[in-house]
């Protein structure tokens, strides 16, 4: 019942909190660039406008064109769920491991790119095409740093690597900072932010995420936005979770050790959001065909890791 | 299951031929065969379902036929209950799909005969309980698929894939020939028991492992042995395509395990690092060649490659735990190829016979020329659709639960004490990472350019929905994809008698998990719900549609794309094949294939387009296969002048050959 509770209770802040993080990391990069910015609720405002509106749909568009924003959004939202943001005692966090949660958002990827490409136009046909190069190196650079995490913590349960972490025997390791680097690397890529991808960027011939959700609007745009703004929520949460898992609250705990754990999360998110921004502001965006050497580097960083932990350990 | 009924069903499908061939040219010989090989299929298929999962002991049979003094034995057990299941699965969706697809066969006295011939081979392949009966099954199988590969002779390429296909068959055949003349041992036993009892030298064990890895590997597709496999599985009918990919290259995978893992007993830890290096090269460069195809069915065939790859990385993890006894380990591996082994017999069938639906409907397998057929052909295109999230390895199906198993797996090699396989195995993971990634880049492709978009050509503007046959064959088995892919505690459960007889050891039981998770060890290490994340994408979906549309706006307009203001209605402007698979080429071709773009500009005031033109290069062909093929050509070609002589030339030829065999038996004696 308990963790019921917290299951529910996660179900829904993540919810709420998508679009806020979204509206944070706006406003800092806005501020970061001396404009005033929208204020950070303007996500929010933007959903329920959008909700409210038609859909305009394109003559041709399929069934599968009208489902897949749902279907996207659906599988961000349950892999959301099952990150631990401010509890490990979720009750469902043994549905997935980090390995299931990374190829549901693979699922996600792949319903996005069929609905780019369900329309017929070109900008749709260049964004599928891209995602899906960036996805096939980013996929094994996360299975590198899901490995030399599994060798750390003897787990692929995120719940279980995070109480690792916390345990004071982990340590400081070389090879856990270049994980993090890699696993910070994917989480760029795969948020669509720069310098891989530009959110905030239309009418370019470098864009990805965009060009595949170009042809949507009204409500279909709004789940599709929501469903973005969930997935950042996520890797910030991920990353959070493993590398700095304190606050984190364990089974069993009072009410005042959840408020306190909301709020180290809260933290974590600010502290997460604020430095995508400064990062964000002070690089360009790259040429396409410059992204598989960034994460090459990931992939490399992953496999680095792995063979440090293997070394260290055999010495 | 006892022997005695497959081997009944087997006779039935030997009928089947032989009606087949003596009606072939009556309208009504097609439902006839299809019809009875559907029926003995079903059959077989339950016998093995019952023989895999009740606790009947290992059954036998013999029959008077083969050699004299040996007989053909065949006997049932688990492994053989389980290859039976895979088979008979595929070989009844074939023949319902066939009951449909057949009617638009052009030479149907062409496949007929050879249709129930080629689903007997397989089915006796995997009965056979010694190394006579089991060769010459092999080469029934290869024989009759050679005659289905040969159906459309009158297709130039299908003459070369059959001629390229039938020369890599004999080697196939050759290989399996010594490797099993080296484990009968001087004495000649050929029983599949005597050669289990008899312990091979690490010599003769290497040797026998060599043998088995390039006589299976180049039917189930292994890299550099695949080249005919692209060429023979698409230019068969549909249905047969779906076997020989489906079902075939699973025959050819329980003949490695056969010989390697039960006759031959675990071998030394450094093979299993050669079938892990082949493994994972394998099933990237399957994927990376199936990225570059146009052709629908030639896709899928390379991608049947890869698929071959992640099997055999599963198979060389088994062989790595159990060279070292960490047999816990070993029997998670195994059961995560084995269940890769059903899951693309499913999928891959699957793909098939959608291709083939889209074949009927438009006579196209050119992806360049289709598109939009999600409009004309729904029903086609939900069950594709299935196949390809299946194939792509994507939870909730049933391809992520095998990989994610095979994943679990490399993640004990920390476990293991040598150096080489520590180092090994965490590569061979992003190997499988990356063609797990590619694969879904591939199925985007496949199906975006297929089935969605505008149609290319008037042939898919116009395509009409297949019959209900192949409907029904097609929903079947992409029930089966959600099925096993929800529920596969099932499947691991029923491998555990497959899997403790060839390594002593099993999965823990997976049905007694609470909410029927899978836990391949214990759940704070890793645990896996498909059921669950399935009910829960379902729900949520559910509630936000129900939330929008009753608090929101259900308002819909039709209009024209929007296309960032410039939509253009021709459908030549959208993405084909080619140029969604241009970044991936552009990271990855260049290496791989040498890959070259030629952009050729016209210059200013001339009106011609603009031509941008790609060259591949296939390097294992180029470097493997041209020079033999050379040499052979230029022998062939030195010898030609024999047969342009004289009468009196030949005699004293003849006579020249005799005298010099005498003279060196006299010598040497």
């Amino acid at each position: 019942m308990h963790d019921l509770a917290v299951q529910g209770g996660q179900l829904l802040l993540v919810l709420l909190m998508a679009p806020l993080l979204t509206g944070f990391v706006r406003k800092v990069k806005a501020r970061l660039l001396r404009r005033q910015g929208a204020p950070i609720i303007q996500p929010y405002r933007d959903l329920a406008r959008l909700l409210q509106k038609d859909v305009v749909l394109a003559d041709n568009a399929s069934w599968l064109f009208r489902l897949a924003p749902y279907l996207i959004f659906a599988a961000t939202w349950v892999a959301a769920a099952l990150v631990p943001t401010f509890a490990t005692s979720l009750l469902f966090n043994w549905t997935a491991d980090l390995i299931a949660i990374a190829a549901l958002l693979g699922s996600v990827r792949f319903f996005l790119a069929l609905a780019g490409l369900d329309v017929g136009t070109s900008f749709g046909g260049i964004g599928s095409s891209r995602e899906m190069m960036i996805a096939s190196l980013a996929e094994p650079a996360i299975l590198m740093i899901v490995f030399t995490l599994a060798l750390v913590a003897k787990s692929t349960q995120l719940s279980t690597i995070s109480d690792v972490m916390l345990s004071a025997h982990v340590g400081l390791r070389i090879s856990l900072g270049l994980v993090l680097v890699g696993l910070i690397i994917v989480a760029i890529a795969e948020n669509a932010r720069i310098p891989v991808d530009n959110p905030a960027t239309h009418l370019e011939l470098t864009m990805v995420h965009e060009a595949m959700i170009l042809e949507y609007s009204g409500r279909h745009l709004a789940v599709i936005e929501l469903a973005a703004s969930l997935k950042l929520l996520l890797y910030v949460s991920l990353i959070a979770c493993i590398f700095v898992p304190w606050g984190l609250v364990g089974a069993g705990a009072g009410l005042g050790a959840y408020l306190l754990g909301n709020a180290a999360w809260v933290v974590k998110l600010a502290v997460g959001g604020a430095l995508l921004a400064l990062f964000e502001t002070l690089t360009a965006k790259m040429r396409v065909f410059r992204v598989p050497v960034f994460l090459g580097a990931a992939l490399m960083l992953g496999l680095l890791g792995t063979l440090l932990l293997f070394v260290s350990r055999g010495l | 299951m006892s022997a005695t009924l497959a081997l009944w069903c087997v006779g039935v499908l030997l009928a089947a031929a032989a009606i087949g061939t003596a009606t072939a040219r009556l309208a009504a010989a097609g439902p006839i065969v299809y019809g009875t090989s559907l029926v003995a299929s079903v059959l077989a298929l339950g016998g093995a379902v019952d023989g895999l999962l009740g606790p009947a002991p290992p059954s036998s049979a013999t029959l008077p036929l083969g050699l004299p003094w040996l007989g053909a034995h065949f006997r049932v057990d688990a492994l053989a209950a389980f290859f039976l299941i895979v088979v008979n699965l595929g070989s009844a969706a074939a023949s319902l799909y066939g009951l449909g697809y057949g009617r638009h066969e052009s030479a149907p006295h062409r496949v007929l005969p050879f249709f129930p011939v080629f689903l007997a081979g397989m089915n006796l392949v995997v009965l056979a309980d010694d190394a006579f009966t089991f060769l010459l099954s092999w080469e029934f199988m290869s024989l009759s698929s050679w005659a289905l590969v040969m159906a459309h002779h009158r297709v130039g390429e299908n003459v070369r894939a059959a001629y390229v296909y039938l020369i890599m068959a004999s080697f196939g055949t050759l290989c399996l020939m010594l490797a099993f003349a080296l484990l009968a041992g001087v004495d000649g036993a050929y029983g599949f028991e005597a050669m289990r009892a008899h312990h091979a030298g690490p010599v003769t064990a290497a040797l026998v492992l060599t043998f088995a890895l390039l006589g299976a590997g180049s039917k189930a597709g292994l890299v550099p042995l695949h080249v005919w496999l692209p060429l023979a599985h698409p230019a068969a009918p549909s249905h047969v395509s779906a076997l020989m990919s489906g079902v075939m290259t699973k025959v050819a995978v329980y003949g490695f395990i056969r010989i390697v893992l039960d006759l031959l007993g675990a071998p030394e830890w450094g093979w299993s690092m050669v079938v892990l290096a082949l493994g994972g090269i394998t099933s990237v460069l399957g994927v990376l060649y199936a990225l570059m195809q146009h052709d629908l069915k030639r896709l899928l065939a390379y991608h049947t490659v890869e698929n071959i790859g992640i099997i055999f990385i599963g198979l060389g993890l088994a062989m790595a735990f159990q060279a070292n006894q960490v047999t816990w380990a070993a029997a998670l591996a195994l059961t995560a190829a084995l269940f890769h082994v059903l899951n693309h017999s499913l999928f891959k069938s699957l793909l098939f016979f959608g291709s083939g639906a889209v074949l009927t409907a438009t006579g196209e397998r050119d992806m360049e020329h289709l598109g939009g057929l999600i409009h004309r052909m729904p029903l086609t295109a939900f069950a594709f659709l299935v196949g390809c999230v299946a194939i792509s390895a994507l939870p909730p199906l049933n391809g992520f639960v095998s990989e994610w198993l095979t994943f679990q797996a490399i993640l004990q090699s920390p476990d293991l004490p040598q150096w080489g396989l520590k180092i090994l195995i965490p590569a061979v993971g992003a190997l499988l990472a990356l063609s797990a990634a590619l694969a879904a880049a591939c199925f985007v492709k496949a199906f975006g350019i297929t089935f969605l978009g505008r149609p290319r050509s008037p042939a898919a503007a116009n395509a009409r929905e297949v019959d209900r046959f192949s409907l029904v064959a097609m929903f079947a088995f992409a029930s089966l994809c959600l099925l096993a892919g929800i529920l596969p505690g099932l499947v691991i459960d029923g491998l555990a008698p497959v899997v403790s007889g060839l390594v002593g050891d099993r999965m823990p039981v997976q049905l007694a998990v609470p909410w029927l998770s899978i836990v391949p060890i214990a759940e704070p290490r890793s645990s896996y719900n498909g059921l669950l994340i399935f009910l829960f994408i379902t729900l949520s979906a559910s509630l936000a549609v129900y939330a929008i549309h009753r608090f929101a706006s259900r308002a819909l307009r039709r209009a024209p794309p929007w296309d960032c203001g410039f939509p253009d209605p021709r459908p030549i402007t959208q993405y084909t094949a080619g140029s969604f698979a241009q970044p991936i080429r552009r990271v990855f071709g260049t290496s791989v294939f040498l890959a070259r773009e030629h952009v050729e500009m016209s210059p200013p005031g001339d009106r011609r387009p603009a031509r941008l033109t790609v060259k591949l290069r296939d390097l294992v062909w180029e470097t493997l296969y041209a020079p033999v093929a050379g040499a052979v050509d230029a022998t062939a070609g030195r010898l030609n002048i024999l047969q342009f002589q004289t009468i009196r030339r030949y005699l004293s030829l003849v006579v020249a050959v005799l005298v010099t065999l005498l003279l060196v038996l006299a010598i040497w004696l």
